[in-house]
């Protein structure tokens, strides 16, 4: 089994993705090879201005328990997601966004961060980085 | 040989190990980097990674909560 995590990010909810960047950058940082697949409302979070705007998965409370956790973390000193999507393309981490996701959605690759995505795919690609993977994770 | 150093003082998880990771990139073998932070499980995931990726661990100290880490690449 290859060194490497891959991770599908179907969840668009903010800590949802933090989870999932935490862990890829972790992997990366450990010497391992790491990709993120994007799809449903995960592949929200690619679009330009999109990354910040998840709600929180649990007592998001039309916002008001997003901006509590938002204060949290500022205060804890946890790095913004912007940062850790920054530092995992910066490390080799791979992008891979859902063009299933894309048609269904209507998105097309002009809204999308086209500069961090590496490939635009579908499930075979995902099973190909996967079956050599020694981590995969479904958030 | 220059001596890199990462100031990751403050910050959390995963930040200093990642941090710890750009600078190994980034230095040619040989190099000594050093890593100071604050946040305790970093203290003792950077050893892990540096293992995982076959690098030598100097020296490590810690005084008053910071810690500093060597690492030769």
């Amino acid at each position: 089994m290859a060194n490497k995590a891959t991770i599908i990010v179907h969840s668009g909810d903010m800590d949802k993705v933090y989870s999932a960047l935490i862990i890829a950058n972790g992997a990366l940082a450990m010497g391992m090879e790491a990709s993120l697949f994007f799809t449903f409302w995960g592949l929200q979070r690619l679009k330009k201005g999109g990354l910040e705007k998840g709600p929180l998965s649990k007592m998001n409370m039309l916002g008001l328990g997003r901006w509590m956790m938002e204060r949290k973390m500022r205060k804890a000193g946890v790095a913004s997601l912007e940062k850790l999507l920054q530092d995992f393309r910066e490390l080799g981490g791979k992008i891979l966004a859902c063009d299933m996701t894309m048609e269904i959605m209507g998105i097309k690759k002009e809204d999308l961060r086209d500069d961090l995505i590496s490939e635009y795919c579908a499930v075979g690609t995902y099973i190909n980085e996967a079956r050599e993977s020694s981590v995969t994770l479904f958030i | 040989m220059s001596e890199i150093k990462v100031d990751c003082t403050g910050e959390t998880c995963p930040v200093p190990l990642v941090e710890t990771r750009k600078a190994l990139r980034k230095a040619m073998p040989g190099d000594i980097v050093e890593v100071i932070g604050t946040h305790p499980a970093s203290k003792k995931e950077i050893p892990m990674a540096v293992k995982a990726l076959g690098l030598e661990l100097i020296d490590i100290q810690e005084k008053d909560g910071v810690w500093k880490i060597k690492i030769c690449r």
